[in-house]
């Protein structure tokens, strides 16, 4: 199993943390990983992208040419990334900020996940949103390992972060299986 | 413990773990986690940290805590390490031991903040003036950081010697599993040398001017016979499929993990592709290069830059097979498929070239 | 018998390549002078500038490091950080600390290192054949200002315990100069004080000392004595500019 991921966002929509969960369970997991960020000159607002390879075996160049998964946040992303994906890949978009009048012809899957973080009253944790989303497609591994990685994250800090992110962990989950 | 962090932190943690207790910096991208991570855990440790006012500032702070006998260490960016260049002459010419990290962007000038090994004869050649030789290790993976780190701190002490890390974009920021396991070496020679007061000894005097005419000639003789034994000992290098390959590709840091891929790929067809993979760029591997040269058709180079290291691997190959050469500059990270594509176009035979072509549509 | 006058333990007894009336050799003995006298050879370490007092190590029997050009106050830094308790100082001439070097002694001073300074100022480049200083008067000549110091081409002379003074991180800035048995009393008292200053643990000291060049400033040594005197003190004035024990 090697899965090569491509995450892109704007600066802000927690790309960054969403990989770097998913690099952290699998890493639990006894998985190898490589989670290379690309950034720009901008600090904030500029597309950012990440580039996450999980795999069962030594991974050698954490370059991904072709994607297996390609997760999208807004639609410069989107346009900027989408040749990437191989053939037969798999596209998940944030379907709040992304609309495409023609689908391409890959595996897709629409999230509004914007509209879900904001009714759950955060729109930050869109991106928890999109990670409930892969995880409930791709089912790469359990879901308590990222709630275990959340839970670390979140140690110590104000508010009940963990259960919000929780929710959203749980309400992309729950938009596959309603599918 | 495994824990995932890019390569700059990777460096400062184990720099940290091998006893260094001596940091000085200037903010560059893309080396920025190792300043930051460094800013937090040195105060824990009870180590120094100062963000320097410029990067000649920071190598000179390390030339002091070197020659007052603590473990220092920088670290810096392409243009940063330009700065850098007089003070590195300095220590090499007092015979200082410290590391300096290297993680290397696209250049000249300004240039840009993505991965490059452009640096290359920078930092294998000297770099400032005068005839001198920094040990040059390059890692390709964080945990190779780490422990390139570690052993760093330890050859810097042995030989009395400026160490130099050389990484670029990718290697510093690229996160990985790493784990921290490995302790300094325990025997390595007091520092008799280093200035602490002179109260009941001799004084001590950390220079590396020789102004009495015979005395600097003698003084370079000493350093020469220094890095001949450096040559002779500390030599460092991954060799994959040498003895069954009819393509042997060299590169090291980011490009050799690219050069992997490829490796890995072409495992699956008749025609072999093994490759050598220096980790001491100085001391550079010469005899193994030497030895493949004698049994393959030819040797590819891939770097990020327009041909640096393909000159040390044509010395050491002395014409026995023809060198061939494939690089990206400004930033640019060769593809598996280029590199593919390169070794179509230079082999030899066209039963292999088919395979491979096949192989490259595959993809 | 009673010794009225010796030569200090931690000077090293060797005739110095200084030029004939140059100040450089008055203020290692006073440096010296002083280790001897508060018993601190031991523990003290200091930083030889790139300039005429590049040999400095040759004469002072104490550890000490070279640095490069202007770098002392950057490599006094990292030696302190590694000997919090020693006694660390750097001499610099006026090229090392007020041209090549001003980044390194503004910050060092900025940082409040607790190290302290010699800056001999002689308002010329003797060891490179007697160029124009930072601190080259105005209309004086020397070899690149062969018409004298012209402000327009070549900028004004720069005051640099002055300039330091208004750095929250300075404790003790004087200057003193060589050109009188007097003066060298007070240069010899000011520099007791900055090693005061440093083992009190009270911050950044600097002193500035006026210093005879005769060679390069083309005049015989008494001549430079009162030039020093009579032209110097104009442009730099004598006396303490900031002092942690008084409130300025």
């Amino acid at each position: 199993m090697t899965e090569k991921i491509i995450l892109a966002g704007f600066g802000g929509q927690g790309m960054m943390l969403l990989g770097k969960l998913l690099a952290q369970a699998a890493m639990a997991d006894g998985k190898y990983v490589t989670y290379f960020p690309s950034y720009g000159t901008e600090v904030r607002g500029g597309t950012a992208v990440y580039y996450l390879i999980i795999s069962n075996e030594e991974i050698f160049s954490p370059l991904i040419e072709e994607a297996d998964t390609l997760i999208v946040m807004n639609q410069p992303s989107y346009q900027k990334y989408k040749d990437m994906l191989k053939p037969d890949g798999l596209l998940v978009l944030n379907s709040s900020m992304i609309k495409l009048n023609n689908l391409p012809d890959v595996k897709t899957y629409k999230i509004p996940a914007t509209e879900i973080a904001s009714k759950l009253g955060n729109v930050l944790v869109s991106n928890v949103v999109m990670l409930g989303a892969f995880l409930a497609i791709k089912k790469l591994f359990a879901a308590h390992l990222i709630l275990d990685q959340l839970q670390a994250m979140l140690k110590g800090k104000k508010g009940n972060l963990f259960s919000l992110n929780k929710q959203a962990l749980e309400s992309g989950m729950q938009v596959i299986k309603n599918v | 413990m495994k824990q995932l962090l890019t390569g700059n932190e990777a460096a400062a943690e184990a720099a940290i773990q091998a006893g260094c207790r001596y940091y000085y910096g200037y903010p560059i991208t893309p080396q920025n986690e190792l300043i930051n991570y460094m800013s937090i855990r040195m105060p824990e440790v009870g180590g120094a940290f100062i963000q320097a006012e410029s990067e000649i500032a920071a190598i000179s702070m390390v030339h002091g805590s070197a020659a007052a006998g603590g473990r220092a260490m920088t670290s810096s960016s392409s243009p940063g390490i330009s700065l850098k260049q007089e003070g590195i002459s300095y220590l090499a010419g007092s015979e200082l031991p410290c590391v300096m990290v290297n993680i290397q962007r696209g250049g000249p000038g300004l240039g840009d903040i993505s991965a490059s090994q452009a640096d290359y004869f920078q930092a294998v050649k000297g770099g400032g003036h005068g005839d001198y030789h920094t040990v040059v290790l390059a890692p390709s993976s964080t945990q190779e950081m780490a422990d390139l780190v570690y052993d760093a701190f330890d050859l810097a002490d042995k030989y009395r010697n400026p160490v130099m890390i050389l990484g670029d974009a990718q290697i510093g920021q690229l996160m990985e599993p790493v784990e921290f396991h490995k302790k300094p070496k325990k025997n390595l020679p007091a520092k008799s040398w280093a200035l602490t007061g002179a109260e009941g000894r001799k004084k001590n005097v950390v220079k590396s001017f020789y102004p009495v005419k015979g005395q600097l000639e003698e003084f370079n003789a000493h350093l020469q016979k220094k890095y001949r034994t450096i040559e002779e000992h500390e030599v460092r290098y991954e060799a994959i499929n040498t003895h069954k390959a009819d393509v042997i590709l060299v590169a090291y840091g980011t490009s050799a993990r690219i050069c992997k891929e490829v490796v890995k790929k072409s495992q699956q067809y008749k025609f072999r592709v093994g490759m050598v993979r220096p980790v001491t760029l100085w001391p550079f591997p010469k005899e193994i290069i030497r030895k493949v040269s004698e049994r393959v058709e030819c040797i590819l180079t891939v770097e990020m830059s327009a041909g640096q290291m393909v000159e040390d691997v044509k010395l050491a190959v002395e014409g026995r097979c023809p060198v061939h050469f494939y690089g990206r500059t400004g930033g640019g990270v060769p593809t598996s498929l280029e590199i593919i594509k390169k070794i179509v176009e230079i082999v030899p035979d066209n039963r292999a070239a088919n395979t491979l072509l096949q192989l490259a549509e595959v993809k | 018998m009673h010794a009225i006058y010796e030569k200090p333990q931690t000077f090293i007894d060797k005739a110095t390549h200084f030029c004939p009336g140059c100040g450089h050799g008055i203020v290692l003995r006073l440096i010296a002078e002083i280790l001897d006298a508060w018993g601190i050879r031991g523990k003290t370490i200091g930083l030889a500038p790139v300039g005429c007092a590049v040999l400095a190590y040759n004469y002072l029997d104490i550890d000490m490091c070279e640095a490069a050009h202007g770098r002392p106050p950057a490599v006094a830094t990292g030696i302190k950080r590694v000997h919090p308790d020693h006694v660390v100082f750097a001499y610099q001439g006026d090229g090392d600390l007020a041209a090549i070097g001003t980044a390194e002694i503004i910050h060092a001073a900025n940082r409040g290192e607790n190290i302290t300074f010699i800056f001999v100022n002689n308002a010329v480049y003797g060891m490179t054949s007697g160029q124009m200083a930072p601190t080259t008067l105005l209309r004086q000549k020397t070899v690149t200002t062969p018409s004298g110091r012209d402000p327009i081409n070549s900028g004004h002379p720069i005051r640099v315990c002055e300039l330091l003074a208004v750095l929250d991180g300075s404790s003790y800035l004087e200057r003193v100069s060589l050109s009188s048995p007097e003066n060298i009393r007070k240069t010899k008292k000011a520099i007791e004080k900055g090693f005061k200053t440093q083992m009190e643990k009270k911050g950044f000291s600097l002193i500035e000392i006026l210093s005879p060049c005769p060679i390069y400033w083309r005049m015989d040594a008494n001549e430079a004595m009162r030039y020093i005197d009579e032209e110097m003190t104009r442009t730099f004035p004598l006396g303490v500019v900031k002092d942690w024990e008084q409130k300025n």
